[in-house]
């Protein structure tokens, strides 16, 4: 062969050691020639009588094999189409299981999907403690099942329990605590590995180390729910109760990993394989596991996307400031120091400082109190958070980010402020949430170097960011905000200055449309439940009520300004904020709170405040669930077509990450494509015939509904 | 004539102190006492970095002083240098001389910036009284040693059983000499007799002392060698002053307190020495040409330092007396040159003691002077208080004695600056800075 290959071979003493690297990719993956070449050499050994044993080893620091390429996943046309993949790498993996030639895997790097069950079809594993070596079942974050006997041997291998955990949360699993759960064999330092390897190979080849071996350390609790019958009921029929209840039912692949691992004992082998790949084939086809797809696209794409021209001098940011210790301030800084860049934190008074510093304390503790750092880790990050009253420290500050009080002439006097002490060449980013970047600019002699950072609350768990730019912000201006978001792991997205920018303005005529609901009477846990029921992760009034209600209130009221007609003011609302209800941390909002803070349902209180007295309307969940999620989409559109986003991708990713618009519909974009532009558009005209503004289709959604367009090519990669 | 080598003025190669920068201190058992000597110099080394916008990767090395070991971290110095703001490589050690190993910090770094060794070096000292470490009796440590070594469990059981109840009384380290046995106290006591230092004026300095430094707290002038403390437990109140300066305290208050160390003819009290003390300082030391081209403004220049000794059992906080002619010969200055003077206070009988030995043709002979100093003009002496109000940890106490003279005297607009060090073992120590 001429062409690069993936695979290479030598063969030492009987002993064959395949080095998979393959070309021209940063990690290697299963696609089907590279299941073809493999399936070759396997051949090759099974017939080279010398060749006693094998090793399989990685060409590529810090991968083992990152799964299979999903490219190939587009090209299923039918869910036979797609089980017969599955059965094809079932076919490989049996023979890896059990062929003439024991194989012995020795891992360094991410050992994730196929790459893992690839691994649990061999007859030893070997890896080492990196913190790149990790090893996971991601499948079910595509809203698939592992299809290559992952649902079968894992569970097998490490108990009922231990893989329900690994394939339903499709988490990272360090090579340390593998070995607890007998996923691997034996750990070995970096620099041994490959000898390591090939030693055991040829262990396995004697017969010193049997091809079929117990690999758990099992307790009697274990062996109870994983080895008998009845205990592996109660485990499965928990883990579906607890799994629908957090995600609502509406990801059909974690009621199939379930079926599917049950189908690992019920019946013969094969008939538990075949099971596993009829549901991989039927979710393949699904249109959750195609919205999540499409997330996993749009999400790569944009992180090679910094908004600007290729090749903007990004400037080097060795450390930051953050102006205002709030809440937004302290956990700016809190996820800066969490990647170990050092904070100058500075706010008016050291009292404010202090409050400030003790709520990143509290951020940072989060990791030492589940163990994810050492107490060591903890000291020095917070050791990075530095506090004070004065400009000192600012000289070489090259990127501020102000989360001073949400006022005009605060936000200006910070910008003049900072001026004096910054370098000519720093980036002034601003948090604000609701003042336009630009008018916060107009007190900057330099506002080329004005920017926005939109973070959401709480931000360390919050993964969105938006970063806004004015006409006038510089292109390496933009390029340093979004290459810092990313360094502090946010998801960023690129946005142009407008009020509310993007995720708070389509946001802002869902909550208007949902008080105009309480207007006419409908019930709060009423809507709440049905906007649960559609996929956000809480209803609209949980959402108010942990934002606060002063806070959403002054926002909407900025929105109804921008917006006129299209924001609907609702009494109801008005009237919850005027009681001075400030949501949970008032103690009270739309539900009310414990001592503790727990909440306790819908405060009955409310329900006088409405207009109509404590008359309620029925409203069916579906009705309720296009009233609010139409007026977002044709707001989503509406900034598509003022240039608010760039494209439909960071539309939809906006929407997903920072509202939580439900991932397996895509993002408000995605809706539109999979519902229809035309039926949008009818759907919306009839709503506008009552409810008006914020249902009127926009000029530019109706030429695209009349054009027959989509916002994403229906077939192929989404983006 | 100028003898001293440290580079000089035009050369651009003189030792710039850019700034200096300490925790609070604080009373032993008060608010530091969670923090040991490395958490103590970390606080001081980050601020000291922000404050001066310096390029962590800049930083050659890092030097720093304490004098009750750690038995866990033998090198504090490289354990505050692996604070993740500084880069790995900068290379640490750690200086012991008793109250003066800030100043041989600051003196190693100096000595390393003249070599052509280092051009950015950070020095500084800290020490944790509150963290005293605790140790077993010589007869329980034999007996444990005996015992980790033994062969058979029943050597085991015989190497603990040699432990009497005498053994198992924890020995807690003393302040004394250990080739006299006399504690600090009890030296300064001595002093205050052999040199005829009277109570009224030993207090008059307490007083004049704690008056300065409260002064200097109320006008921000002392507060801004200081960071915040941001306490992690109990109060969130931030700490930005000391807490052993006492703004009200009058003669007669302490005319009131008994000699602790001679309770019958005795005159130091607590009241007139420095207390037990935890904190931290830290020092940015540059080359005169590399502070410069990253357009930093020093503070000050050091011009001449000296060390001198004397025999323990004599006086034993006597010897800045032998250590400040020295320097001032290497500087090529009289005392009438100098601008301020800033006088580790030990115990106002040391200071008193010292100052008197400045004036005497005695001491002056032993320091190898044809004639004394001379009297320093008060008016020029510790004019925002020394140790006895501020606080002494001992490691720490030489870079705040020096971060406090090149800050009031760059605020007075002064020329010459000259600080003394008295220090454990018969130690003196002296500095003299220059600015422009």
């Amino acid at each position: 062969m001429t062409e690069p290959t993936a695979l290479s071979l030598s063969v030492e003493d009987g002993i064959a050691v395949l080095t998979f690297d393959l070309p021209g990719e940063s990690v290697n993956k299963f696609s089907p020639a590279v299941i073809e070449e493999f399936t070759g050499y396997l051949a090759l050994l099974e017939r080279d009588q010398a060749v006693r044993a094998a090793v399989l080893i990685s060409g590529k620091p810090g991968t083992f094999i990152a799964g299979a390429d999903i490219d190939q996943f587009l090209a299923f046309r039918s869910a036979d189409d797609a089980a017969q993949a599955s059965a094809f790498g079932h076919t490989m993996m049996r023979r890896i299981e059990t062929g003439r030639v024991p194989l012995v895997v020795a891992v360094e790097g991410a050992c994730l999907g196929g790459g893992l069950e690839f691994a649990l079809a061999a007859g030893y594993r070997l890896a080492v403690d990196t913190p790149k070596t990790v090893f996971s079942l991601p499948e079910i974050k595509l809203g698939l099942i592992p299809g290559a006997g992952g649902t079968q041997r894992l569970p097998r291998r490490i108990g009922v329990q231990a893989a329900l955990d690994m394939i339903l949360t499709g988490k990272n699993v360090r090579a340390k605590k593998a070995k607890q759960l007998g996923l691997i064999d034996e750990i070995v330092h970096p620099s041994l590995l490959r000898e390591v390897a090939i030693r055991r190979a040829r262990e396995l080849a004697e017969g010193k180390i049997p091809r079929i071996r117990e690999t758990r350390r099992r307790t009697t609790m274990s062996r109870a729910l994983d080895d008998t019958a009845v205990g592996r009921a109660i485990v499965l029929r928990q883990a579906r109760q607890l799994a629908m209840k957090k995600s609502g039912g509406n990801y059909p692949a974690i009621p199939a990993a379930i079926d599917a691992v049950r189908s690992a004992f019920a019946g013969s082998e094969s008939a538990g394989y075949a099971t596993e790949a009829r549901l991989f084939g039927q979710l393949a086809m699904s249109s959750v596991c195609k919205e999540l797809m499409f997330l996993f696209y749009a999400t790569t794409a944009l992180k090679k996307d910094a908004g600007v021209p290729e090749g903007t001098v990004v400037a080097k940011v060795d450390r930051i400031a953050v102006v205002g210790s709030g809440f937004m301030g302290a956990g700016i800084a809190a996820v800066s120091a969490q990647q170990g860049i050092p904070v100058r934190f500075k706010d008016t008074a050291l009292e404010r400082v202090a409050a400030g510093l003790a709520s990143v304390r509290d951020v940072l503790r989060e990791g030492l109190t589940r163990k994810h750092i050492t107490r060591r880790e903890y000291e020095d990050r917070v050791g990075l958070v530095s506090g004070t009253a004065s400009y000192t420290g600012f000289g070489r500050i090259l990127l501020v980010i102000e989360a001073v009080f949400e006022d005009l002439g605060v936000k200006h006097t910070v910008v003049r402020e900072l001026e004096q002490v910054l370098p000519a060449d720093a980036v002034l980013a601003t948090n604000t949430s609701t003042i336009p970047i630009a008018r916060i600019a107009e007190a900057s002699a330099r506002p080329e170097r004005v920017i926005g950072m939109h973070f959401f609350s709480p931000v360390h768990k919050m993964p969105l960011l938006e970063v806004v730019v004015t006409p006038k912000t510089a292109p390496e201006v933009t390029a340093t905000a979004v290459e810092f978001g990313r360094r502090i792991g946010k998801t960023v997205i690129v946005v142009n200055d407008a009020p509310g920018f993007y995720v708070n303005r389509i946001l802002a005529p869902y909550i208007a449309e949902a008080g105009r609901l309480l207007d006419e009477g409908v019930r709060v846990e009423a809507i709440d439940r049905a906007m649960r029921a559609f996929g956000f992760p809480v209803g609209p009034f949980t959402l108010i009520d942990e934002v606060g209600l002063d806070i959403a209130g002054k926002s909407g009221a900025i929105m109804a300004e921008a917006f006129g007609d299209r924001i609907r003011s609702s009494e109801a609302l008005a009237r919850v904020v005027a009681a001075g209800r400030l949501g949970r941390k008032g103690g009270k909002g739309f539900y009310g709170y414990d001592e503790k803070g727990k909440r306790t349902g819908v405060d009955r209180a409310v329900y006088a405040l409405y207009p109509g007295g404590a008359r309620k309307t029925e409203l069916s969940a579906h009705a309720i669930q296009q009233r609010l999620v139409l007026a977002m989409v044709n707001e989503a559109v509406r900034c598509l077509a003022d240039g608010v986003v760039r494209s439909p991708r960071d539309g939809d990713i906006g929407a997903v990450f920072g509202i939580g618009f439900p991932p397996f519909r895509g993002g408000p974009f995605r809706y539109i494509d999979a519902t229809g532009a035309g039926e949008i558009v009818s759907r919306l005209e009839a709503l506008a015939a009552t409810h008006g503004g914020p249902y009127v289709p926009s000029d530019f959604l109706k030429t695209h509904a009349l054009a027959s367009r989509t916002f994403y090519p229906p077939t192929g990669k989404p983006v | 004539m100028r003898t001293s080598p440290l580079g000089g003025p035009g050369s651009g190669q003189r030792v710039a102190i850019i700034d200096g920068v300490r925790t609070p201190f604080a009373k032993a058992g008060t608010f530091l006492k969670h923090l040991g000597v490395i958490e103590l110099g970390k606080l001081a080394v980050s601020e000291l970095i922000h404050r001066t916008d310096l390029d962590p990767a800049s930083v050659d090395l890092l030097t720093f002083g304490t004098v009750i070991p750690s038995v866990l971290a033998p090198n504090p110095a490289r354990e505050i240098a692996l604070m993740p703001l500084l880069p790995k490589g900068v290379q640490a050690w750690t200086v012991s001389r008793a109250c003066a190993s800030a100043n041989q910090a600051i003196t190693d770094v100096a000595d390393q910036i003249l070599l052509g060794h280092a051009t950015v070096a950070i020095a500084g000292g800290a020490e944790s009284l509150s963290n005293v470490p605790i140790l077993h009796s010589r007869g329980f440590s034999d007996a444990l040693v005996a015992a980790s070594r033994a062969k058979t469990p029943m050597q085991r059981v015989q190497s603990l059983a040699a432990i009497r109840p005498k053994d198992l009384i924890p020995v807690t380290p003393a302040i004394a000499e250990p080739t006299t046995g006399e504690t600090m106290g009890q030296s300064a006591e001595k002093m205050a007799k052999l040199n005829g230092i009277t109570r009224e004026a030993q207090d008059a300095l307490a007083l004049a002392s704690h008056h300065g430094a409260a002064q200097g707290t109320a006008d921000g002038r002392l507060t801004a060698e200081i960071l915040s403390i941001f306490p992690e437990r109990g109060s969130r109140t931030p700490i930005t002053a000391d807490n052993g300066i006492r703004a009200d305290t009058t003669a007669a208050q302490l005319a009131k307190l008994s000699p602790v160390f001679d309770r019958t003819y005795g005159t130091v009290t607590a009241g007139n020495a420095s207390p037990l003390t935890d904190g931290g300082a830290a020092v940015l030391l540059m080359r005169e040409d590399v502070a410069k081209a990253a357009g930093l403004t020093p503070k000050a220049y050091i011009r001449s330092y000296a060390y001198a000794a004397l025999d323990p059992g004599e006086q034993l906080l006597q010897a800045p007396v032998l250590a400040a002619p020295l320097a001032l010969r290497r500087a090529g200055l009289t005392l009438d040159q100098i601008d301020l003077v800033e006088m580790h206070e030990a115990f106002a009988a040391q200071v008193l003691s010292n100052l008197q030995g400045f004036e005497s043709q005695r001491w002056a002979e032993r320091a190898g002077e044809s004639k004394p100093l001379g009297a320093v003009d008060r008016a020029k002496l510790n004019l925002m208080g020394g140790s006895v109000a501020i606080g002494h940890p001992f490691g720490a106490t030489g870079a705040r004695v020096t971060t406090t003279l090149v800050n009031e005297l760059a605020r007075r607009n002064g020329q010459f600056g000259l600080m003394t060090v008295c220090a454990a073992g018969g130690l003196g120590f002296a500095m003299v800075v220059e600015r422009a």
